[in-house]
This record gives structure tokens, sequence and C-alpha cells, in this order.
């Protein structure tokens, strides 16, 4: 056949699948959304829920400001409109691990709304993501069905543990494109100091809606949600699943019927839960207990000033002002504790920021390069490196500086790293100090010249190339540690015609 | 009080006026006025009490006997909301009101009876059965603050504290011929208060005098960091309040209170209170309260609704009534709630779950809201010509036990002149205003209800006060039961 088959529209031929995600970042306050008990994951079932958090008769819940100041930051972060009145409401529902038979959420007036996020995917492709709101909610408890014979524990440690619930519009159109906001999202997160992003701990979830449309299609298909997916990978997978099983269905005729499913890692399918879960009536309605969030101009404002640079802006000024590679300024971005290193590093070595743009990139290398895999050997990361970025910094100076070489200074690191010092303590005693005094290379030279009257004689007479056996000579008896550029033009000077 | 000051003069002890007051509580245990009689805890607290007044200068309250209503969560000591869902309830922790007052180093003397989770104007619907009418066993004390009213009118404790979410502690005043004071949403706190409807309810006294009214209110009120509907607003001195002349002060009578329904002896007495009142320097002014009428649907929606979110704890899972061996968790549910609270409750429950329900939300809850703006409307614009409004806080005196238990919506109608003041938050007292003559021949009280704009206690206690140093209503006691 010699005619080209055109390309598919979508990986999915005739289909396209849309996505929005509901992701719950658990917001890292030291208390609970509404009472006093600690957050703190992994605690003895039930030592840190206190009477507001079992809900005993009388007990009221008393919002955490530093739950709004994190929901205020995020919003900010995705250039959202933040409510200057917003609202709790109460979400109705009897469950063992929700103790009050409601959960206290925001429905029709949340803190965040509107908000966007531009999200670079693998292929170098850059999607503009819209979050049509963000808003606060607490979390239940959890029930323990494994741990006793015939009877389910509840431990309510994590009941009242606040989230911050990110909503995507449906405008994600494959697995790939939802991962890589969901990247996004943790990187943002994390980066502003919101949410840990535990993933392990359940710090940072997410549930999927899905359906797919024919490509000609303006309307949404009827959607299915995937709930409580908590790894990136199983997202992806239960995504790509659901897209499947749900064109398979329509291809064979089937309708697709509007539920909830759980994602089984073991098989990789998702099944329906019980459908009773998913036709409950939640009776929204404001919570009485909780008087309007009033959030103002002020306090935003206070909020603002505390905004670190964000990742995006941050990528661009490496790229722009330091003239950094892409890829380098994207790995050095990948999360705030790598970039803060980086740049501690930076405003460490270098009297002036952005004033050396070579300097900035031997600072990157060594960051992404030996630092990098240190951690990686260690199996840590940047917050936990052995050798701090003032330390790196004051070793890449005693480079620049010719001190030492560059060669030396993967030396001296190493050294530092295994905890024998900081690079002048590591040079000092390994003796690895440059030899940069004029008067002591001179005499070194005055030494090998009168050593070898045959090879000097030959150089005068014209052979250039000997000027390489005098370099050589001076560091055998430097033991190489005289500085290259010193040595090269003091010797120049000695070998002048006189 | 003049129990205060005879503490202070020594003429007795805490532990004497407590002993007194246990021993009353015992001798009419036929009111069954209290759940709970706490007689270890009250001579604990009455010996404190004595020891503090012999030291230094005490509190005004410091030693006087008194009896929380069953509502108010107390460390270690049974609260059971009068159901059964509570029966075994003990809380580990005290309201608000509870510390305040055990600061204050007043002497609980126990727990009073109440209509179940304070749903009810007549405490017919206790789990512990209904509470008697000191002036008339056969009746009603009204409800739901039904105990705490009929302790003070018996003479067994000078105050009582109560709550307030639709009239439950003006009507209740107005049955037993007491004073009851309902303060604005938010001056006292909540917390440690079994919530009925949150957006209604309000912790306060009842009393024999607006006098004391002022001296509890004053121990009691203020922000509390652990309610956030509190006010952050400072406590005014109310005692020092009471004593201005009330020349000039204009009175607002709404001609909504005086129309069908009302008793003629009702509104007899109520004319002749606002006679008194005119006489002392006030003026009456005719005023409308236009959406009157829509209070008690508007009210009937928004308080089940509420109660039916927060009695949704209640589910036999952590604390209270579980029901015996359960066969699923839709059945522990299922039967421990149906066990555990009487018919009224569940009633509001289904109301209120209905109201709240998708399809009916708007219909229901939300005009009930808008209802409400328009009630909390028509005061702002009467408090525009008037400093206070005044009617009768109830249409009828006290009815038989049994005589609107069957008719829920009859029963509702009890409630016509408070529920809007609880709708609009603001602040009213009831106060006795004369006596009503039934068909007997006896004489049963009648209560004046005075409303002010928010925040305006001072100003209704002083109303009070100065009506009560020119007439007597309040001083006279029922007869002692043979």
């Amino acid at each position: 056949m010699s005619a080209v088959a055109p390309a598919p529209i979508t990986a999915y031929g005739a289909w396209q699948p849309v996505i929005g995600l509901e992701i719950h970042a658990q917001l890292s306050t030291v208390s609970k959304l509404f009472s006093g008990a600690a957050t703190a994951y992994g605690a003895e079932p039930n030592t840190q829920a206190s009477a507001v958090d079992v809900a005993l008769p009388g007990t009221l819940p008393v919002p955490n400001h530093a739950a709004l100041d994190r929901a205020i930051r995020f919003g900010l972060a995705v250039d959202a409109r933040i409510a200057t009145h917003s609202v709790f409401a109460r979400k109705n529902y009897f469950y063992p691990d929700l103790p009050k038979g409601y959960q206290i959420s925001q429905y029709e007036l949340p803190i965040v709304a509107e908000g966007r996020l531009r999200v670079r995917l693998d292929d170098g492709r850059v999607i503009e993501v819209e979050i049509e709101r963000a808003h606060l909610e607490e979390d239940a408890g959890k029930s323990l069905h494994d741990a006793f014979h015939a009877a389910t524990g509840i431990d309510l440690n994590r009941a009242g543990t606040p989230l911050l619930e990110i909503v995507s519009k449906p405008v994600l159109y494959s697995a790939a494109e939802a991962v890589a906001y969901m990247r996004c999202v943790h990187t943002l997160v994390r980066w502003l100091g919101v949410c840990d992003g535990n993933m392990q701990e359940g710090s940072f979830r997410c549930d999927a809606n899905v359906s797919v449309r024919p490509v000609t299609s303006a309307t949404l298909g009827t959607r299915t949600e995937i709930k409580n997916v908590n790894s990136f990978r199983f997202v992806e997978k239960a995504i790509e699943y659901e897209i499947e099983r749900q064109i398979r269905a329509l291809e064979n005729g089937e309708t697709i019927v509007q539920e909830t499913r759980l994602y089984d890692p073991t098989r990789h399918q998702t099944r329906p839960m019980r459908s009773k879960e998913s036709a409950n009536d939640y009776r929204y309605f404001p919570d009485p207990d909780l008087p309007p969030i009033a959030v103002s101009a002020e306090d935003i404002a206070a909020v603002r000033a505390t905004m670190p640079e964000l990742p995006e802006a941050r990528r661009m000024r490496y790229i722009e002002a330091l003239g950094l590679p892409e890829s380098d300024a994207t790995q050095l971005c990948a999360d705030k504790a790598t970039a803060d290193y980086f740049e501690q590093v930076l405003s460490g070595s270098l009297p002036r920021r952005d004033a050396d743009r070579a300097e900035a990139k031997v600072a990157a290398n060594w960051v992404l390069g030996e630092v990098s895999a240190a951690l990686n050997a260690d199996g840590a990361h940047f917050e936990a490196a052995r050798v701090g970025a003032p330390a790196l910094a004051q070793l890449l100076a005693r480079v620049r500086e010719g001190v030492i070489s560059g060669k030396t200074a993967k030396d001296v690191f190493a050294a530092m790293w295994a905890g024998e010092g900081d690079a002048d303590a590591v040079i000092e005693r390994r003796g690895l100090k440059q030899i940069s005094d004029t008067g002591a290379l001179a005499a070194a030279i005055e030494a090998v010249l009168a050593e070898y009257p045959p090879q000097l004689a030959e150089f005068r007479a014209g052979n250039e190339k000997l000027l390489q056996f005098f370099v050589g000579q001076v560091m055998k008896r430097t033991r190489g540690q005289a500085n290259p550029q010193q040595l090269n033009a003091l010797l120049r000077e000695k070998l002048a015609p006189q | 009080m003049q129990l205060a000051q005879a503490l202070r003069e020594r003429k007795t002890s805490a532990t004497e006026l407590t002993r007194h007051a246990l021993a009353a509580a015992k001798n009419r245990a036929d009111l069954n006025a209290l759940i709970t009689l706490d007689e270890t805890g009250a001579l604990a607290a009455a010996e404190r009490a004595d020891t503090a007044l012999a030291k230094n200068p005490a509190s005004a309250l410091a030693g006087i006997p008194f009896a929380h209503k069953d509502i108010f969560c107390t460390n270690g000591l049974r609260t059971t909301c009068a159901s059964r869902m509570l029966d075994n309830f003990v809380p580990p922790y005290d309201a608000t009101v509870v510390d305040k007052l055990a600061a204050a180093q007043a002497v609980a003397i126990g727990k009073a009876n109440m209509d179940e989770f304070a749903m009810g104007s007549s405490n017919e619907n206790s789990f512990y059965g209904p509470v008697k009418n000191p002036w008339d066993t056969a009746r009603v004390p009204g409800g739901s603050s039904g105990g705490s009213a009929a302790l003070v009118a018996a003479g067994i404790v000078p105050f009582a504290t109560g709550t307030d979410t639709g009239g439950s502690i003006r009507q209740p005043a107005a049955f037993c011929g007491i004073t009851g004071l309902k303060p604005t949403y938010g001056r006292v706190s909540r917390w440690g208060m079994i919530a009925f409807a949150s957006s209604l309810d309000c912790g306060s006294v009842l009393a024999r005098s607006a006098a004391d009214c002022a001296t509890v209110l004053g121990a009691i009120a203020g922000h509390d960091p652990r309610d956030a509907t509190s006010v952050r607003r400072d406590v005014g001195d109310y005692a020092a309040a009471l004593a201005a002349p009330l020349a000039g002060r204009r009175i607002g009578v709404a001609r909504e209170y005086f129309g069908a329904g009302i008793d003629a002896g009702v509104a007899a007495a109520v004319q002749a209170a606002l006679a008194l009142y005119e006489k002392l320097g006030a003026t009456l002014v005719d005023i409308t309260l236009p959406n009157a009428h829509l209070a008690i649907p508007a009210y009937y929606v928004i308080a089940p609704a509420e109660a039916s979110s927060n009695l949704a704890r209640f589910d036999g899972v952590r604390y209270g009534h579980a029901c015996s061996e359960p066969k699923s968790l839709e059945d522990l549910y299922s039967r421990s709630r149906a066990e555990g609270f009487g018919a009224e409750v569940k009633r509001r429950i289904l109301v209120g779950t209905y109201a709240l329900s998708a399809g009916y939300y708007d219909a229901y809850y939300l005009r009930a809201q808008r209802v409400r703006r328009l009630i909390a409307g028509d005061f702002a614009s009467a408090f525009e010509s008037v400093d206070l409004i005044a009617g009768p806080t109830t249409p009828t005196v006290a009815f038989k036990i049994g005589e609107k238990s069957a008719d829920p919506l009859a029963m509702y109608a009890a409630d016509v002149n408070t529920v809007a003041v609880n709708l609009a938050g603001l602040p009213a007292i009831s106060l006795p205003a004369g006596f009503s003559r039934i068909q007997s021949g006896a004489s049963l009280p009648v209560g004046l209800q005075l409303i002010a704009p928010a925040f305006g206690e001072a100003a209704l206690l002083n109303a009070a006060h100065q009506f009560q140093c020119t007439s007597d209503f309040h001083l006279r006691s029922p007869d002692p039961v043979a």
C-alpha cells in the first residue's frame, strides 16, 4: 500500500476521553481544622481525637486560621479568586467513621475559585488547566475492618484533619495529561509548604472523573468517578483502564452508568462501589455553628507578602537571567528543596546573584551532578544533604579563587560528604592547596631549569614543545599543587629570551 | 439577691442554704423538676463557697444554690437532655456556663428536667416524665426549660439556668410567674450546651426578679473562643443599669400580639401592665410587625432542619443509647435511634430532613431563611421609633397536662409571640405582669414580654426591674401543695 493512513486525532481513534480531577491535599497544620487536636500521622488509634473530633454533645467547631491561610496561599499560587465571603456547609450522611453524622465542607461558596495552572507535559507541550475551585473540608476517621474479628474498629485520629479539595474543570484529555497535572499540583503544594505531599500516608490523593465522547461531539459523555487513588502510577493506570472500558462499552452499544468506582491496584481494574453509597442525598446547608469566613484585602495581602517565588517563575529566571539550559532549570525546579539548595549555593558563592552565568552553570552542574549522585547513594533528599549549600558554596569559591583545581574539588567534596569537615579544613589537612605563591613557584622553576640545561638550550633554540616538559617537571617537584595558570605564565616569563 | 446579703452578713451559710434547697427539692419531688439531684457535689461546692465567703469579698453568687437545665454538660455528672438517648451519658467536660457559675462559686444542686433535647413547650416530652406547674400541678410549667421554671417558682432555688431556642426560657417563666431572660444570640457561649438548633439556641437564666437575672447574666455572658458564634463585645454592667428611671422611654405595642387566639384574661393583665409602664413615665407607641404571622412556619422549618443534622451524632456508635445485638450497621443506627429518641424529637428530625432534601431545600429551607430576614427587618424598622417592644409572652396561661399533647400544631402555636425574637437574634425578657382568673376560680400567672434591639439586655433588665419596684407579682408564690 502506498497511501499513508491519516494519524488518529486521539490515541483512542474516534473517541476523546475527558477527565477532571478532585485532588485532596491534607494541609500541613499542627492542629485540626476545627479542634486543637494534633494532626501528626501514625499515633495510636484515637489518641489524637478531642471531644470535638469525637462529636461529644455540646462541642463546637472553631476554624483553624492556619488552614485558611494555606488555602489562600494555594489560591494565590494558581491565580485564583479568593472569596472575601465563603461559607462552611454540612454534608450530611451516616457512617461510623464520621462522628457528627455530617462532614464540614464548603459547598456553594468555596474559599478559592477560578484558578489556572500551566502544566508541562513529558512531550514538551504546555497546557493550561483551569481549576474550578478549591475548598476547605475536614477529613473523616478511618474504619479498621481487618483488625478485629467480626467487628469494625474506628480510629478517629484523622477525623477533622484539614483538607483542601482542588477541583479541576474537565479539561484533561488523556491519562498522561491528568497525571502531569496531578504532579504539577503535587510540586506546587509542597513548594508552597501547604501540604507535605506524602502519598503513602494519604496526605495527597485524588478522585478522577472520567468520560469519553466521540471526537466530533461537543457535549460531555456520562462520567464515572474513580475514588481515592493515592499514587501517580495508579491514577494513570486507573484512568487508562476506565477510558478503555467505557469505549469498549460504547462500541458494544451499551450506555455508561454514572457511578462511583474503586480502583483495584492488584488487578489494574476499576469496579463499581455499592450503588447505595453514591445515591446519597447529602442535604447540604450552611453550618450554623460557623459564621461565614470573611477574608479582607489586607488578609490576602498579608499572605501574598509571604509567597515564595513560584516554580515556573523561578524556572524562567534560571533560563533567562542565569542562562541555564532548559533541562537544568526544569530539574532544579522539580521541588523547592532542590531549587532552594541551588539558590543558596549561588548566593553563597557569588558576590552578586545572577552575576556570572558561567558560575551559575558550574553550580547547577554540581547540584545536579555530584550532590544529586551523593544523595541518591544515601537515598536522601536535599533537606538531608550531608554537605549543605553554604559548605558547597565555600568549596566552589575555592575553585574560583584558584586555591584548588576543579578536579581536586571532587575529592574534597567526597571527603566533606564523608564528614571530614568543611572545604578549607579538608584542603588544609590533606595539603591540597595549589601553590600560587609567586616566590615559591619561581624557586621551583629555577631549580628545574638548573637541573635540565640541555633541554633549556633546546627550548631556547626554538623547540617550544619542551614547555610542557618543564611544566611537568615543576608539577612533579610541587607534587601537583602548582596553580597551572600561574605556572604557565611564570614559566613563559623565565624562558623568554633575555 | 437577698440571700447574698444574708451570706455576707453571716446570717446564714452556703451549706445551710444548700441543705435547705436539697431538702426543698426532695420535699417537692412531686413536681418532677429535677432529673438528677447532686447532693454530694452540692455540699462540697457549698463548703468551698463558705471558705471563700469567710476570706474575702466573694462574688455576688458565691454560696447561692441553683440548678442547671440538664442540657448543659457537667463534668463527671450525668447529662441527659431528658432523653433516653443520653440516659447513660457522663460528659468529660463542663459547659462554659457551668464553668462560669462554678467560678462564681454558685452551688449547683442538680440537673433540671426539660423537654427532650429542648423540643417542646410543655415539658411533657421528657424521658423522665412531665414536670408540674407549682401554681397548679395539673398544669404544665411550659417548656422546654420547665424544670428550671418550676424549681424557681416553687422556691427551691432562687435561680436556674435555661436555654431558649423559640421561647424555652420566656414561655415557662410566664407560665410559672417568674422572670426569664433570653439574651442576644452570641452573648452567652453555647460551648457545652447540647445543640437543638444552633442558629437559635441561647443559654441564660430564670429567676424570681430582673435584678437576680442581671447578676446571673453578668456572670455567664461574654466572648468564648470555643464558640465561633460567640460575640466579641464587652459585657455590660447589668446591675448598675437597673436603677435608671423610665421617663421618656418609648415602648412599642405591636397590634399583632393582641389578635385572635389571645385569652381575655391575658390581654387584660398585659394592658394593665402597660398602663403601669405609662405611670412610670414611658410612652406607649402603636407599632406593627407585619410578618409576625410567618414566624411560626419559618421557625418550624429552620429549627427542625438544624436539629436533624445536630442530632445525627446520636448513632449508638461512640456514646449514648445503643440497641442490643445489632444485626448490621443500619440496624444499629435505626434501632438505637428509634429506641433512644421520643416522638417529638423523631417528628422534628423527619420534618427537618425533609426540608433539607434535594428538591425541597429551596422551597422550605431557603424560603424560611428569607422569611427570617423579613422578620428581622420588621424589628429593625420598629426600633427606629421605639426603645422596647412589649406584648404578652404567651397568648394563654399554663394549659393542662395532656391538653395539647395530641395536637403538635396547637402546641407549636403556644410559641407564637416568642419565636420571632429568636429568628431575629434579639434579647427579650418575660416578667410577671399579673394574673388571669381561670374557670376553676384560681388565678394563674401572666407574662409580659419586652424585646430590645441586639445587645439591649441592660435596657430590658432596667425596664423589668423598674416594673418590679412598683409591683409585687414577681414576689407572689403559689400556695404550697398540701
